[in-house]
Protein backbone atom coordinates (compact mmCIF):
# COMPACT_ATOMS: atom_id res chain seq x y z
CA UNK A 1 0.00 0.00 0.00
CA UNK A 2 2.89 2.42 0.83
CA UNK A 3 0.26 4.80 2.08
CA UNK A 4 1.15 6.94 5.03
CA UNK A 5 -2.00 6.82 6.83
CA UNK A 6 -1.94 2.90 7.11
CA UNK A 7 1.23 1.92 8.60
CA UNK A 8 1.50 -1.90 8.89
CA UNK A 9 4.57 -3.96 9.63
CA UNK A 10 3.43 -6.88 6.83
CA UNK A 11 3.76 -6.17 2.78
CA UNK A 12 -0.51 -5.16 2.98
CA UNK A 13 -2.77 -6.89 0.24
CA UNK A 14 -2.95 -3.06 -1.09
CA UNK A 15 0.34 -3.18 -2.62
CA UNK A 16 0.26 -6.76 -3.09
CA UNK A 17 -2.79 -6.83 -5.72
CA UNK A 18 -1.23 -4.16 -7.62
CA UNK A 19 1.96 -6.38 -8.17
CA UNK A 20 1.00 -7.27 -11.68
CA UNK A 21 0.59 -3.76 -12.84
CA UNK A 22 3.44 -2.48 -10.70
CA UNK A 23 6.11 -5.22 -11.58
CA UNK A 24 5.19 -6.78 -15.06
CA UNK A 25 3.42 -3.59 -16.80
CA UNK A 26 0.32 -5.45 -17.07
CA UNK A 27 -2.76 -3.86 -18.78
CA UNK A 28 -6.33 -5.18 -19.90
CA UNK A 29 -6.75 -5.04 -23.77
CA UNK A 30 -10.86 -4.92 -24.66
CA UNK A 31 -11.85 -7.94 -26.93
CA UNK A 32 -14.40 -5.39 -28.46
CA UNK A 33 -12.88 -2.08 -28.89
CA UNK A 34 -8.99 -2.69 -28.58
CA UNK A 35 -8.68 0.15 -26.32
CA UNK A 36 -5.81 -0.84 -23.99
CA UNK A 37 -6.63 0.44 -19.84
CA UNK A 38 -3.77 1.09 -17.45
CA UNK A 39 -4.49 -0.48 -14.82
CA UNK A 40 -7.15 -3.14 -15.70
CA UNK A 41 -10.56 -2.02 -15.39
CA UNK A 42 -13.88 -3.76 -15.08
CA UNK A 43 -15.53 -2.17 -17.84
CA UNK A 44 -13.57 -0.65 -21.07
CA UNK A 45 -14.29 3.24 -20.82
CA UNK A 46 -14.78 3.59 -24.53
CA UNK A 47 -17.02 0.84 -25.31
CA UNK A 48 -18.55 -0.51 -21.65
CA UNK A 49 -17.57 -4.11 -23.09
CA UNK A 50 -16.92 -6.12 -20.00
CA UNK A 51 -14.30 -8.62 -21.53
CA UNK A 52 -10.90 -8.24 -21.55
CA UNK A 53 -7.46 -10.08 -22.38
CA UNK A 54 -4.24 -9.23 -20.13
CA UNK A 55 -1.34 -7.40 -22.07
CA UNK A 56 2.19 -6.18 -21.51
CA UNK A 57 2.57 -2.65 -22.35
CA UNK A 58 5.68 -1.39 -24.16
CA UNK A 59 8.37 0.14 -22.19
CA UNK A 60 9.39 2.88 -24.91
CA UNK A 61 7.51 6.04 -24.71
CA UNK A 62 8.40 9.80 -24.94
CA UNK A 63 7.59 12.26 -22.25
CA UNK A 64 4.14 14.62 -23.16
CA UNK A 65 4.80 17.09 -20.17
CA UNK A 66 6.63 16.76 -16.83
CA UNK A 67 7.44 18.80 -13.43
CA UNK A 68 10.60 18.90 -11.24
CA UNK A 69 9.53 18.10 -7.60
CA UNK A 70 11.01 20.80 -4.68
CA UNK A 71 8.49 20.59 -2.14
CA UNK A 72 7.52 16.74 -1.65
CA UNK A 73 5.52 14.70 0.93
CA UNK A 74 7.38 13.24 4.23
CA UNK A 75 8.74 10.41 2.18
CA UNK A 76 9.86 11.35 -0.99
CA UNK A 77 11.50 14.47 0.84
CA UNK A 78 15.10 13.17 0.62
CA UNK A 79 14.92 12.59 -3.37
CA UNK A 80 14.11 15.70 -3.51
CA UNK A 81 14.48 17.48 -6.51
CA UNK A 82 13.28 14.78 -8.68
CA UNK A 83 11.27 14.87 -12.49
CA UNK A 84 7.77 13.17 -12.59
CA UNK A 85 6.45 13.09 -16.24
CA UNK A 86 3.27 12.07 -18.10
CA UNK A 87 4.89 9.60 -20.79
CA UNK A 88 3.14 8.59 -23.80
CA UNK A 89 3.66 4.33 -24.68
CA UNK A 90 4.22 3.18 -27.90
CA UNK A 91 0.81 1.76 -27.53
CA UNK A 92 -1.08 4.70 -27.08
CA UNK A 93 -1.28 4.45 -22.64
CA UNK A 94 -0.38 7.45 -20.93
CA UNK A 95 1.43 6.96 -17.77
CA UNK A 96 2.65 8.95 -14.53
CA UNK A 97 6.10 8.22 -13.54
CA UNK A 98 9.73 9.58 -12.46
CA UNK A 99 12.48 9.92 -14.63
CA UNK A 100 14.91 9.09 -13.05
CA UNK A 101 19.51 8.97 -13.63
CA UNK A 102 19.08 12.39 -15.28
CA UNK A 103 19.86 15.99 -14.90
CA UNK A 104 16.61 17.58 -13.57
CA UNK A 105 17.39 20.79 -15.76
CA UNK A 106 18.00 18.83 -19.23
CA UNK A 107 14.96 17.05 -19.52
CA UNK A 108 12.08 17.93 -22.39
CA UNK A 109 8.90 17.58 -23.61
CA UNK A 110 8.94 14.73 -26.44
CA UNK A 111 12.33 13.27 -24.89
CA UNK A 112 12.32 9.45 -25.35
CA UNK A 113 12.17 7.19 -22.67
CA UNK A 114 12.42 3.64 -21.17
CA UNK A 115 10.47 2.24 -18.15
CA UNK A 116 12.52 0.28 -16.26
CA UNK A 117 12.00 -1.65 -12.90
CA UNK A 118 13.12 0.64 -9.88
CA UNK A 119 12.11 0.80 -6.17
CA UNK A 120 9.49 3.93 -5.07
CA UNK A 121 9.65 4.28 -1.50
CA UNK A 122 9.34 2.32 1.54
CA UNK A 123 6.31 0.83 3.19
CA UNK A 124 5.60 1.91 6.74
CA UNK A 125 7.40 2.26 9.86
CA UNK A 126 9.46 -1.11 8.86
CA UNK A 127 10.73 0.58 5.89
CA UNK A 128 9.35 -2.21 3.31
CA UNK A 129 10.44 -1.78 -0.31
CA UNK A 130 7.79 -0.82 -2.95
CA UNK A 131 8.68 -1.44 -6.14
CA UNK A 132 7.11 -0.31 -9.64
CA UNK A 133 8.15 1.62 -12.82
CA UNK A 134 10.16 4.55 -13.59
CA UNK A 135 11.49 5.90 -16.55
CA UNK A 136 15.32 6.79 -18.10
CA UNK A 137 15.83 8.97 -20.78
CA UNK A 138 16.96 7.29 -24.27
CA UNK B 1 -39.28 22.60 -9.63
CA UNK B 2 -39.18 25.62 -7.60
CA UNK B 3 -37.49 29.07 -8.37
CA UNK B 4 -34.51 28.87 -5.43
CA UNK B 5 -32.34 31.78 -3.78
CA UNK B 6 -29.22 32.44 -2.12
CA UNK B 7 -30.75 34.82 1.02
CA UNK B 8 -28.04 35.34 2.94
CA UNK B 9 -24.19 34.79 3.56
CA UNK B 10 -21.45 34.30 6.17
CA UNK B 11 -17.76 33.38 6.36
CA UNK B 12 -14.76 33.33 8.87
CA UNK B 13 -11.96 35.27 8.39
CA UNK B 14 -9.58 32.60 6.06
CA UNK B 15 -6.42 32.44 7.57
CA UNK B 16 -4.23 30.47 9.90
CA UNK B 17 -6.58 30.39 13.07
CA UNK B 18 -4.81 28.92 15.72
CA UNK B 19 -7.75 29.51 18.33
CA UNK B 20 -10.55 28.28 16.61
CA UNK B 21 -10.94 25.05 16.01
CA UNK B 22 -12.88 22.98 13.23
CA UNK B 23 -16.43 23.14 14.29
CA UNK B 24 -16.08 26.67 15.74
CA UNK B 25 -15.05 27.70 12.32
CA UNK B 26 -17.62 25.87 10.72
CA UNK B 27 -20.58 27.51 13.42
CA UNK B 28 -19.27 30.65 13.39
CA UNK B 29 -19.89 31.27 9.81
CA UNK B 30 -23.43 29.21 10.01
CA UNK B 31 -24.38 32.08 12.47
CA UNK B 32 -23.53 34.92 10.52
CA UNK B 33 -25.32 33.42 7.58
CA UNK B 34 -28.62 33.01 9.88
CA UNK B 35 -28.33 36.20 11.11
CA UNK B 36 -27.81 37.74 7.52
CA UNK B 37 -30.91 35.94 6.43
CA UNK B 38 -33.28 36.69 9.06
CA UNK B 39 -34.38 32.78 8.92
CA UNK B 40 -35.80 31.46 12.53
CA UNK B 41 -35.08 27.63 11.71
CA UNK B 42 -33.18 25.27 9.14
CA UNK B 43 -34.74 22.43 7.96
CA UNK B 44 -31.23 20.62 7.33
CA UNK B 45 -27.82 20.94 6.05
CA UNK B 46 -25.28 20.29 3.99
CA UNK B 47 -21.52 20.66 4.99
CA UNK B 48 -18.75 20.56 2.61
CA UNK B 49 -15.17 19.60 3.75
CA UNK B 50 -12.66 17.63 2.04
CA UNK B 51 -11.15 15.79 4.49
CA UNK B 52 -11.47 16.38 8.13
CA UNK B 53 -10.58 13.01 9.04
CA UNK B 54 -6.62 13.50 7.54
CA UNK B 55 -6.67 17.44 8.45
CA UNK B 56 -7.77 16.98 12.41
CA UNK B 57 -8.98 12.92 12.17
CA UNK B 58 -12.81 13.85 12.50
CA UNK B 59 -15.48 12.43 10.09
CA UNK B 60 -19.02 12.48 10.76
CA UNK B 61 -19.05 16.47 10.01
CA UNK B 62 -22.74 16.51 9.63
CA UNK B 63 -23.33 15.34 12.88
CA UNK B 64 -20.76 17.29 14.80
CA UNK B 65 -21.82 20.44 13.37
CA UNK B 66 -25.52 20.49 13.33
CA UNK B 67 -24.72 19.22 17.57
CA UNK B 68 -22.80 22.31 17.83
CA UNK B 69 -24.86 24.59 16.17
CA UNK B 70 -27.62 23.64 18.39
CA UNK B 71 -29.70 22.54 15.45
CA UNK B 72 -30.17 18.73 15.99
CA UNK B 73 -32.04 16.56 15.53
CA UNK B 74 -32.22 18.33 12.00
CA UNK B 75 -30.69 16.30 8.62
CA UNK B 76 -27.25 16.93 8.54
CA UNK B 77 -24.89 15.49 5.88
CA UNK B 78 -21.43 15.74 4.88
CA UNK B 79 -20.78 16.23 1.18
CA UNK B 80 -17.17 15.54 -0.40
CA UNK B 81 -16.00 16.10 -4.25
CA UNK B 82 -12.29 16.78 -3.25
CA UNK B 83 -11.36 20.62 -3.40
CA UNK B 84 -15.16 20.75 -4.69
CA UNK B 85 -16.93 19.64 -1.95
CA UNK B 86 -18.48 23.44 -1.08
CA UNK B 87 -19.94 23.52 -4.89
CA UNK B 88 -21.19 20.36 -4.52
CA UNK B 89 -22.60 20.62 -0.63
CA UNK B 90 -24.22 23.86 -2.33
CA UNK B 91 -26.12 21.84 -4.95
CA UNK B 92 -27.78 19.50 -2.98
CA UNK B 93 -29.21 22.59 -0.89
CA UNK B 94 -30.36 23.66 -4.09
CA UNK B 95 -31.89 20.06 -5.05
CA UNK B 96 -33.45 20.33 -1.50
CA UNK B 97 -35.40 23.54 -2.00
CA UNK B 98 -35.64 23.16 -6.16
CA UNK B 99 -37.92 19.76 -5.15
CA UNK B 100 -40.03 21.53 -2.34
CA UNK B 101 -39.00 19.09 0.35
CA UNK B 102 -37.62 21.63 2.27
CA UNK B 103 -38.01 25.39 3.20
CA UNK B 104 -35.10 26.92 4.38
CA UNK B 105 -31.85 24.78 4.14
CA UNK B 106 -27.75 25.69 5.57
CA UNK B 107 -25.03 25.05 2.83
CA UNK B 108 -21.70 25.30 3.96
CA UNK B 109 -18.22 24.27 3.48
CA UNK B 110 -15.34 24.48 6.20
CA UNK B 111 -11.79 23.02 6.24
CA UNK B 112 -8.89 23.48 9.51
CA UNK B 113 -5.61 22.62 7.47
CA UNK B 114 -3.26 24.13 10.27
CA UNK B 115 -3.34 21.27 12.88
CA UNK B 116 -0.46 19.58 11.77
CA UNK B 117 -0.93 17.23 9.26
CA UNK B 118 1.24 16.42 6.42
CA UNK B 119 -1.22 19.06 4.21
CA UNK B 120 0.72 17.95 0.97
CA UNK B 121 0.21 14.32 1.41
CA UNK B 122 -3.93 15.20 2.22
CA UNK B 123 -4.20 17.28 -0.20
CA UNK B 124 -2.64 14.44 -2.46
CA UNK B 125 -5.51 12.29 -1.81
CA UNK B 126 -7.44 13.68 -4.57
CA UNK B 127 -5.35 12.51 -6.66
CA UNK B 128 -5.39 8.95 -8.24
CA UNK B 129 -3.24 7.63 -4.76
CA UNK B 130 -2.23 3.84 -6.98
CA UNK B 131 -0.89 5.32 -10.05
CA UNK B 132 -0.24 9.47 -9.73
CA UNK B 133 0.03 9.23 -6.14
CA UNK B 134 2.32 6.24 -5.23
CA UNK B 135 5.43 7.77 -8.31
CA UNK B 136 5.74 11.08 -6.62
CA UNK B 137 3.57 13.69 -7.53
CA UNK B 138 1.86 16.29 -5.42
CA UNK B 139 -0.41 18.75 -6.56
CA UNK B 140 1.47 21.62 -7.46
CA UNK B 141 2.99 19.55 -9.44
CA UNK B 142 0.10 17.89 -11.52
CA UNK B 143 -1.09 21.74 -12.15
CA UNK B 144 2.68 22.54 -12.73
CA UNK B 145 2.91 19.29 -16.10
CA UNK B 146 -0.97 21.21 -17.18
CA UNK B 147 1.47 24.45 -16.81
CA UNK B 148 4.33 23.06 -18.63
CA UNK B 149 2.06 21.44 -21.29
CA UNK B 150 -0.05 24.65 -22.17
CA UNK B 151 3.38 27.27 -22.26
CA UNK B 152 4.66 24.62 -24.74
CA UNK B 153 1.57 24.16 -27.04
CA UNK B 154 0.30 28.19 -26.19
CA UNK B 155 3.51 29.58 -25.84
CA UNK B 156 1.63 30.72 -22.33
CA UNK B 157 4.42 32.65 -20.96
CA UNK B 158 5.81 32.60 -16.90
CA UNK B 159 4.69 35.88 -16.55
CA UNK B 160 1.56 35.95 -17.54
CA UNK B 161 1.17 33.19 -15.24
CA UNK B 162 2.44 35.79 -12.48
CA UNK B 163 -0.34 37.99 -13.82
CA UNK B 164 -2.75 36.11 -12.49
CA UNK B 165 -1.37 36.29 -8.74
CA UNK B 166 -0.50 40.04 -8.62
CA UNK B 167 -3.91 40.64 -9.90
CA UNK B 168 -5.71 38.19 -7.63
CA UNK B 169 -3.48 39.64 -4.26
CA UNK B 170 -4.59 43.49 -5.37
CA UNK B 171 -8.39 42.05 -5.29
CA UNK B 172 -7.16 40.82 -1.97
CA UNK B 173 -6.03 43.44 -0.09
CA UNK B 174 -9.38 45.05 -0.84
CA UNK B 175 -11.47 41.95 0.73
CA UNK B 176 -11.73 41.74 4.54
CA UNK B 177 -11.70 38.59 5.00
CA UNK B 178 -8.83 37.09 2.89
CA UNK B 179 -5.98 35.69 4.22
CA UNK B 180 -3.20 38.01 2.63
CA UNK B 181 -4.53 41.45 2.03
CA UNK B 182 -1.08 42.37 0.72
CA UNK B 183 -0.30 43.08 -2.91
CA UNK B 184 2.39 41.16 -4.45
CA UNK B 185 4.68 42.62 -7.64
CA UNK B 186 5.19 40.45 -10.56
CA UNK B 187 9.26 40.56 -9.83
CA UNK B 188 7.92 39.05 -6.29
CA UNK B 189 5.91 35.94 -7.87
CA UNK B 190 8.82 35.20 -10.60
CA UNK B 191 11.44 35.05 -7.92
CA UNK B 192 9.37 33.37 -4.90
CA UNK B 193 10.51 29.44 -3.86
CA UNK B 194 10.20 27.20 -6.88
CA UNK B 195 7.72 24.50 -5.72
CA UNK B 196 7.24 22.84 -8.90
CA UNK B 197 8.30 23.65 -11.92
CA UNK B 198 7.24 25.91 -13.24
CA UNK B 199 5.30 27.13 -10.39
CA UNK B 200 6.20 28.48 -7.47
CA UNK B 201 5.36 29.47 -3.88
CA UNK B 202 3.45 32.27 -5.22
CA UNK B 203 1.83 31.00 -7.60
CA UNK B 204 -0.21 28.55 -4.89
CA UNK B 205 -2.95 29.14 -3.06
CA UNK B 206 -2.13 28.78 0.57
CA UNK B 207 -2.77 26.66 3.69
CA UNK B 208 -5.74 27.87 5.00
CA UNK B 209 -8.26 27.27 8.08
CA UNK B 210 -11.83 28.90 7.00
CA UNK B 211 -15.85 28.88 6.78
CA UNK B 212 -18.15 29.99 5.07
CA UNK B 213 -21.65 29.15 4.94
CA UNK B 214 -24.89 30.57 2.62
CA UNK B 215 -28.54 30.01 3.47
CA UNK B 216 -30.77 28.37 0.92
CA UNK B 217 -34.40 28.88 0.41
CA UNK B 218 -37.17 29.28 -2.70
CA UNK B 219 -37.73 32.48 -4.29
CA UNK B 220 -41.16 32.71 -2.90
CA UNK B 221 -39.75 32.11 0.76
CA UNK B 222 -36.99 34.87 0.21
CA UNK B 223 -39.71 37.34 -1.02
CA UNK B 224 -41.08 36.93 2.16
CA UNK B 225 -38.20 37.20 4.29
CA UNK B 226 -37.84 41.06 3.22
CA UNK B 227 -33.90 40.66 2.95
CA UNK B 228 -31.63 40.56 -0.30
CA UNK B 229 -31.22 37.51 -2.39
CA UNK B 230 -30.29 36.22 -5.86
CA UNK B 231 -31.62 33.58 -7.44
CA UNK B 232 -29.73 30.75 -8.85
CA UNK B 233 -30.28 30.25 -12.77
CA UNK B 234 -27.70 27.22 -13.31
CA UNK B 235 -26.12 24.46 -11.22
CA UNK B 236 -24.07 21.81 -13.34
CA UNK B 237 -21.40 18.83 -11.88
CA UNK B 238 -19.33 17.43 -13.71
CA UNK B 239 -16.51 14.55 -13.69
CA UNK B 240 -13.66 13.39 -15.58
CA UNK B 241 -11.06 11.02 -15.64
CA UNK B 242 -9.04 10.65 -11.63
CA UNK B 243 -5.64 10.92 -13.32
CA UNK B 244 -4.40 13.18 -15.18
CA UNK B 245 -2.62 11.42 -17.92
CA UNK B 246 -5.95 9.57 -19.08
CA UNK B 247 -7.19 13.33 -20.04
CA UNK B 248 -7.72 13.75 -23.87
CA UNK B 249 -6.15 16.90 -23.30
CA UNK B 250 -3.77 18.06 -21.03
CA UNK B 251 -4.31 22.11 -21.62
CA UNK B 252 -8.02 21.62 -21.79
CA UNK B 253 -9.99 20.99 -18.52
CA UNK B 254 -12.95 18.73 -19.75
CA UNK B 255 -15.06 18.68 -16.62
CA UNK B 256 -14.61 22.78 -17.26
CA UNK B 257 -16.04 23.05 -20.73
CA UNK B 258 -18.86 20.38 -20.17
CA UNK B 259 -20.42 21.85 -17.36
CA UNK B 260 -19.82 25.51 -18.91
CA UNK B 261 -21.60 24.31 -21.68
CA UNK B 262 -24.71 23.24 -19.77
CA UNK B 263 -25.47 26.08 -16.99
CA UNK B 264 -25.17 28.29 -20.31
CA UNK B 265 -27.89 26.13 -21.59
CA UNK B 266 -29.33 26.46 -18.54
CA UNK B 267 -29.65 29.72 -18.00
CA UNK B 268 -30.03 31.20 -21.37
CA UNK B 269 -26.85 33.13 -20.85
CA UNK B 270 -23.93 33.10 -23.39
CA UNK B 271 -20.29 33.69 -21.80
CA UNK B 272 -20.22 37.28 -22.55
CA UNK B 273 -23.69 37.90 -20.59
CA UNK B 274 -21.40 37.11 -17.36
CA UNK B 275 -20.34 39.97 -15.58
CA UNK B 276 -18.00 38.66 -13.53
CA UNK B 277 -16.37 34.98 -11.97
CA UNK B 278 -15.01 33.30 -9.31
CA UNK B 279 -13.07 30.69 -10.32
CA UNK B 280 -10.94 27.71 -8.90
CA UNK B 281 -7.90 29.25 -8.77
CA UNK B 282 -6.20 26.74 -7.08
CA UNK B 283 -2.73 27.49 -8.85
CA UNK B 284 -2.02 30.30 -11.39
CA UNK B 285 -2.14 27.92 -14.28
CA UNK B 286 -5.74 26.83 -13.54
CA UNK B 287 -7.31 30.51 -13.52
CA UNK B 288 -5.97 30.74 -17.05
CA UNK B 289 -6.82 27.20 -18.77
CA UNK B 290 -10.24 27.71 -16.62
CA UNK B 291 -11.24 31.14 -18.31
CA UNK B 292 -10.52 29.34 -21.50
CA UNK B 293 -12.60 26.53 -20.80
CA UNK B 294 -15.75 28.96 -19.11
CA UNK B 295 -15.87 30.69 -23.19
CA UNK B 296 -14.59 34.14 -21.98
CA UNK B 297 -11.36 33.94 -23.87
CA UNK B 298 -10.28 32.30 -26.64
CA UNK B 299 -8.53 28.25 -26.21
CA UNK B 300 -5.02 29.44 -25.72
CA UNK B 301 -5.41 33.17 -24.93
CA UNK B 302 -6.16 32.72 -21.17
CA UNK B 303 -2.48 33.96 -20.47
CA UNK B 304 -2.93 37.14 -22.48
CA UNK B 305 -5.92 38.14 -20.93
CA UNK B 306 -4.08 37.55 -17.90
CA UNK B 307 -1.81 39.94 -18.65
CA UNK B 308 -3.77 42.80 -20.70
CA UNK B 309 -5.97 43.19 -17.61
CA UNK B 310 -9.01 41.80 -19.17
CA UNK B 311 -9.63 39.49 -15.92
CA UNK B 312 -9.27 42.91 -13.79
CA UNK B 313 -12.22 44.23 -12.18
CA UNK B 314 -12.86 46.78 -14.46
CA UNK B 315 -11.73 44.78 -16.97
CA UNK B 316 -14.18 42.69 -20.16
CA UNK B 317 -14.67 39.83 -17.70
CA UNK B 318 -13.49 40.64 -14.45
CA UNK B 319 -12.15 37.16 -12.49
CA UNK B 320 -11.95 36.60 -8.45
CA UNK B 321 -12.97 39.47 -7.39
CA UNK B 322 -12.64 38.30 -3.66
CA UNK B 323 -8.94 37.37 -4.16
CA UNK B 324 -9.95 33.83 -5.24
CA UNK B 325 -8.36 31.10 -3.73
CA UNK B 326 -4.68 32.84 -4.16
CA UNK B 327 -5.31 35.71 -2.06
CA UNK B 328 -8.54 35.06 -0.55
CA UNK B 329 -6.63 31.70 1.24
CA UNK B 330 -8.24 28.37 -0.20
CA UNK B 331 -9.78 26.17 3.29
CA UNK B 332 -10.28 23.38 0.83
CA UNK B 333 -13.95 22.81 1.38
CA UNK B 334 -14.55 26.20 2.13
CA UNK B 335 -13.65 27.30 -1.00
CA UNK B 336 -16.71 26.71 -3.21
CA UNK B 337 -19.49 27.92 -0.88
CA UNK B 338 -17.06 31.14 -0.25
CA UNK B 339 -17.53 31.88 -4.01
CA UNK B 340 -21.11 32.11 -3.84
CA UNK B 341 -20.60 34.45 -0.75
CA UNK B 342 -18.37 36.99 -3.04
CA UNK B 343 -21.28 36.43 -5.89
CA UNK B 344 -24.20 37.18 -3.35
CA UNK B 345 -21.95 39.65 -2.34
CA UNK B 346 -21.48 41.18 -5.27
CA UNK B 347 -24.89 41.11 -7.04
CA UNK B 348 -26.13 42.76 -3.90
CA UNK B 349 -24.11 45.92 -4.43
CA UNK B 350 -22.18 45.06 -1.17
CA UNK B 351 -19.06 44.47 -2.18
CA UNK B 352 -17.02 47.61 -1.19
CA UNK B 353 -13.99 49.24 -3.20
CA UNK B 354 -13.96 45.96 -5.22
CA UNK B 355 -17.63 46.26 -6.43
CA UNK B 356 -17.92 45.14 -10.20
CA UNK B 357 -19.94 47.84 -11.42
CA UNK B 358 -24.03 46.93 -12.94
CA UNK B 359 -23.37 43.09 -11.81
CA UNK B 360 -26.46 41.22 -12.86
CA UNK B 361 -25.14 37.91 -13.62
CA UNK B 362 -22.07 35.83 -11.67
CA UNK B 363 -20.81 32.74 -12.42
CA UNK B 364 -19.22 30.15 -9.48
CA UNK B 365 -16.75 27.35 -10.59
CA UNK B 366 -15.31 24.63 -8.22
CA UNK B 367 -13.01 22.29 -9.31
CA UNK B 368 -12.11 19.11 -7.90
CA UNK B 369 -8.48 17.16 -7.99
CA UNK B 370 -6.44 17.90 -10.96
CA UNK B 371 -9.51 18.48 -12.88
CA UNK B 372 -11.82 15.16 -12.29
CA UNK B 373 -15.00 17.39 -10.39
CA UNK B 374 -16.25 20.78 -11.43
CA UNK B 375 -19.51 22.43 -10.27
CA UNK B 376 -20.85 25.45 -11.93
CA UNK B 377 -23.34 27.90 -10.71
CA UNK B 378 -24.71 31.17 -12.16
CA UNK B 379 -26.16 33.64 -9.84
CA UNK B 380 -28.73 36.40 -10.65
CA UNK B 381 -29.40 40.22 -9.13
CA UNK B 382 -33.06 40.37 -8.92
Amino acid sequence: MCNSHFRGSMISPRYHREVPQRYRLEAGKCKQCGHISFPPRLICPKCKSKSFETVKLSRDGKILTFTIIRVAPEKFSKETPYVVAIIELNNDVRLTAQVADCNVNKVAIGDKVKLVFRKIQDEGKSGLHCYGYKAVLG
Amino acid sequence: MKDVAVVGVGMTKFGELWKKSLRDIFVEASLKAIENSGVDHIDSMYVGTMSSGLFVGQEHIGAVMADYLGVAPVPATRVESACASGGAAFRQAYFEIASGQSEIVLAGGVEKMTDGADVTDALATAADQEYEVYNGITFPGLYAMIARAHMHQYKTSREQLAHVAVKNHKNGSMNPNAQFRSPVTLEQVMKSTMVADPLRLLDCSPVSDGGAVVIVCSVDYAKKLKRPYVKIISSVQTSDTIALHNRESLTALKCVSVAAEKAYKQSGLKPSDINFAEVHDCFTIAEIVVTEDLGFFEKGKGGQAAENGSTSINGKIPINTSGGLKSKGHPVGATGIAQIVECYVQLTGNAGERQVKNAKYGLAQNMGGSGASCVIHILEAV
